[in-house]
């Protein structure tokens, strides 16, 4: 395989890491307004998130850079392209990101009430907007032969790219869910058992229907059939939060956002971006990649560091693998004092 | 089109904004990252209940100020491709390189240390989750090491190849990229001024509660402290400050020239460094000005009689290598900005070591004044280290790529004059709410200070150590 075709691996990977990662972050975000009944509670849901939000949301800088690396057409065409979609997320990340920061740092309900505010508009924003600016990519958007972007804002809302859109929302929240119920005690986790019901068939419905959509219209033989298994592990996923299992809910989850990433990357394969006004105009692998050179040194890179970071990221979720309940916030709220904050 | 919405002016513009911004954050974190490091050792080695609170204090100022670090970061890494899509499709091949080591090497790791930091109290072994805030420290130096490499091409591009057919530039050494003399320079320059800032803070803060005669306990170390960091780091920057001089001068004649506005050529005793000028400092009409001698060429070229070449002479010789063209940058941008720079980087070491001398053998002075004088350390050093990258990517300008590209050559192509008008005003409207914001938990958890020593568990003797829940 060219090197060219191994980094258009990496980047799908890159995003799969993003996706699952952040994407339960972006769910517990979304569901404060549903599982936060009162502050304390909020407090929990915050905290499932808290020691690891940060590194997951660093997947997308390094998948960015990446990109920029390794395909400099594509992320030049994709981030000027997507200009105010992306200029939207951005916003949207930094509201969350100080959020959580700010939040607990005086204790009137005023003060909270709009970092929540923030926090739930800024995981529910980047959730649909992921969705939609992906779909773009795979149906395809008018580039000229510089390939720059030509269309304007709304040429990106389209039924495909929107029904994409809510496919990633409703795939984070119920991800966000099931994450809440595997790592919270107490009543929070039974609600939010009942919760991931709820949302699971709607995603179900959705999530089929644009994967659906994206095979009969833009599939290929591999990306149908990582639609399939991503389709089956969705449902699969489903029943095991039905049965109570907690932990195998999480991660057919995890594994359903993976399939539907990959669905999209094999359906884009050769291309990057193709190009809906002119064949001409796509950017593909070969036309938009970095040179064999760069691309080796960053191969190398990559092959060094990965085993290091997965270990230490991995070790992570480890060391925080305790699940917390309304009692670990009120004995801080006992001694606040001892607290660092 | 209305010259409001030139898209080039604002891309500009929303790029000097958000860097500088960006670039408010980034020196707390990488000082106040090594700082905690210390405090905290030095509670792990002595277990003086005074470092621990030290440790705490300066780590909850620290969080604060992380947040906004990370956040206004991503912004930098979508901003080459939203609004210089045309320069990142031409330097991506080199350029990237050095951002995707970034992120793999250096933003992995202190993002995902600081985490541990912040909720591994209770969960780790003292001596591990010690490490973790050095891991922190070195993550985010090593991040400042990339981006300098990365920018330093910029200044000084070496190690490509121009590949005609595709119009860009390509990737020949990553060994030569990352030892660009340039970056070998402005990094210890950076990392130094960096020190400068976070001892800034951490002298102002201790000012100002020791002049209310509270804290002593914990406020008295903090001061020595930032004294000694803020002497230490300030003769390192200057040094390296002396050393990038002479790379800058080698790589852009131009950007020296634009710092002194000098305009015609000088040598020895006549290249000398005007520490202020009155009148307009275009070089035609100077009304007053004190002048050091020799100076000019002695920071140019290590000698006293030197050349350094004039505004006007480059500007000749750059029309007949690029071309047609103003070469030349806005010189009262470049001139005062690098007399801000030195200006202010000098008064603050004069200011610690006076400090030091007023403090010495536990002393504590009395005169208002000097306290006064020293809370101001904070913003001033962060003055310095804005006007100091200022000068840099101001005096850099037409290029973009210096001899390569210009900026207007690499703004995005696509993207109109709406478009940015608009992110640049939302960009605005929500860093300035997050600064008042974030300007106000500081000084409160400032003037708060630090927490009361915590008591040794009764049975086990042991300090309970809780962990941070947000
Ligand atoms: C506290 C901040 C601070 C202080 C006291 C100084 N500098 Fe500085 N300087 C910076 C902070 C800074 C910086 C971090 O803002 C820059 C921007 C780019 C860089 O590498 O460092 C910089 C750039 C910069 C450049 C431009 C490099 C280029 O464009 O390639 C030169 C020549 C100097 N400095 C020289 C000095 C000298 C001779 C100093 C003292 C006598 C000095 N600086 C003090
Ligand atoms: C934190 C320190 C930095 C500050 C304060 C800063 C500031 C600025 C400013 C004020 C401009 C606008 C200049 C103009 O348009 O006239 C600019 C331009 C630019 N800088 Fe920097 N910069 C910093 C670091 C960097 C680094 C590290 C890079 C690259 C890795 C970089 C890349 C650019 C680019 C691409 C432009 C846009 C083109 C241009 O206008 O020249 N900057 N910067
Ligand atoms: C001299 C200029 C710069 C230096 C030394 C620098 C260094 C740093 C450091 C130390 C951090 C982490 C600390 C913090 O979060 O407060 C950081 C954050 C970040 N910077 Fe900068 N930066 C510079 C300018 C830029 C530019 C031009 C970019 C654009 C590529 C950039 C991209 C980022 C990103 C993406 C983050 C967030 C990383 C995270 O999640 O931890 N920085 N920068």
């Amino acid at each position: 395989m060219e090197l060219s075709t191994i980094w258009f691996w990496i980047i799908a990977f890159m995003f799969i890491g993003y996706f699952v990662l952040d994407g339960f972050d972006f769910g517990v975000g979304m569901s404060l307004p549903f599982l936060g009944k009162d502050d304390v509670d909020r407090r929990v849901l915050i905290n499932t998130i808290g020691p690891v939000w940060d590194l997951n949301e660093t997947w997308l800088i390094v998948a960015g850079a990446m990109l920029f690396a390794a395909f400099p057409e594509w992320y030049a065409t994709m981030f000027s392209g997507f200009y105010l979609a992306l200029l939207l997320i951005l916003l949207a990340l930094i509201a969350r990101g100080v959020s959580f920061e700010y939040r607990h740092q005086r204790p009137g309900s005023e003060w909270k009430k709009w970092f929540d505010g923030m926090i739930i508009a800024g995981s529910a924003i980047p959730a649909l907007l992921w969705g939609v600016a992906f779909a773009n990519v795979v149906r395809g958007v008018p580039l000229d032969a510089d390939f720059n972007y030509i269309g304007t804002f709304f040429d990106l809302l389209n039924p495909y790219s929107l029904l994409g859109g809510v496919t990633t929302l409703m795939l984070f929240f119920t991800h966000g869910v099931v994450f809440v119920s595997l790592k919270t005690v107490g009543d929070i986790r039974l609600r939010a058992r009942k919760l991931a019901v709820r949302s699971g068939l709607v995603t179900i419905v959705v999530a089929a229907s644009f994967l659906a959509w994206t095979t009969f219209a833009y599939g290929t033989v591999a990306s149908a059939i990582f639609a399939a298994v991503a389709a089956v592990t969705l449902i699969a996923s489903f029943l095991a939060n039905l049965r109570g299992m907690e932990r195998s809910a999480f991660t057919l989850m995890a594994v359903t956002i993976g399939l539907a990433v990959l669905t999209l990357f094999a359906s884009l394969f050769p291309d990057v971006m193709p190009a809906s006004n002119d064949v001409a105009n796509s950017l593909t692998i070969e036309n938009a990649s970095s040179t064999p050179y760069t691309l080796t040194v960053m191969t190398w890179t990559a092959v060094i560091a990965a085993p290091v970071i997965l270990f230490y990221q991995g070790w992570t979720y480890w060391v925080f693998r305790k699940r917390i309940g309304r009692s670990h916030i009120e004995e801080q709220v006992d001694s606040p004092e001892v607290a660092v904050h | 089109m209305n010259e409001w919405l030139d898209p080039l002016l604002l891309s500009r513009w929303q790029f000097g904004l958000t860097t500088i911004y960006h670039f408010f954050f980034v020196p707390l974190t990488i000082g106040l990252a090594l700082t905690v490091a210390i405090f905290q050792t030095a509670w792990y080695r002595t277990d003086k209940a005074k470092y621990l609170q030290l440790t705490h204090f300066f780590g909850k100022i620290f969080l604060i100020n992380f947040a906004m670090g990370v956040v206004t970061g991503i912004v930098q890494e979508f901003q080459f491709g939203m609004n210089w899509s045309d320069y990142s499709r031409f330097v991506g091949d080199v350029f990237g390189a050095p951002l995707a080591f970034e992120g793999i090497t250096a933003f992995f790791l202190e993002a995902t240390f600081i985490g541990l930091w912040i909720f591994g109290w209770d969960k780790l072994p003292r001596g591990l989750h010690l490490a973790t805030i050095w891991l922190t420290a070195i993550g985010s130096t090593a991040s400042a090491y990339f981006i300098l490499a990365a920018n330093a091409f910029m200044q000084n591009p070496i190690a490509y190849e121009m590949n005609e057919e595709k119009g860009r530039a390509e990737l020949t050494s990553i060994g030569e990229l990352l030892t660009n003399p340039i970056a070998l320079a402005s990094f210890p320059h950076t990392i130094f001024a960096c020190f400068m800032v976070s001892a800034g803070l951490i002298i102002s803060v201790a000012a100002w509660h020791l002049s209310r005669n509270q804290h002593l306990e914990t406020m008295r170390p903090a001061l020595k402290f930032g004294l000694w960091m803020m002497v230490i780091a300030g003769i390192a920057t200057t040094l390296a400050g002396d050393q990038l001089g002479l790379v800058m001068v080698e790589a852009q004649p131009m950007k020296m020239a634009a710092a002194e506005a000098l305009y015609t050529t000088a040598t020895g005793a006549n290249a000398s460094f005007s520490v202020f000028t009155l009148g307009t400092p275009d070089g035609v009409n100077e009304l007053f000005s004190v002048r050091i001698p020799y100076l000019l060429s002695f920071l140019s070229t290590h000698t006293f009689d030197g050349t350094v070449e004039g505004i006007n002479n480059l500007q000749a010789e750059y029309v007949a290598t690029y071309g047609p063209g103003d070469y030349t940058p806005t010189i009262w941008i470049t001139y005062w900005s690098f007399r801000w720079m030195i200006g202010l980087g000098l008064a603050h070491m004069l200011v610690a070591v006076v400090g030091l001398w007023a403090t010495r053998k536990g002393r504590l002075p009395r005169a208002p004044w000097m306290w006064k004088v020293a809370v101001w350390s904070f913003p001033f050093s962060l003055l310095a280290m804005s006007v100091g990258w200022v000068f840099t990517e101001m005096g850099r300008q037409p290029w973009i790529v210096f001899g390569l590209m210009r900026t207007q050559d690499g703004v995005s192509p696509g993207v109109s004059g709406i478009e940015i008008l608009i992110s640049l005003i939302t960009f605005t409207l929500l860093y300035g709410a997050l600064a008042v914001v974030e300007f106000r938990l500081i000084l409160r958890a400032v003037q708060k200070g630090p927490d009361d020593a915590p008591e040794p568990d009764s049975e086990s003797g042991e300090i309970k150590q809780t962990t941070t829940v947000y």
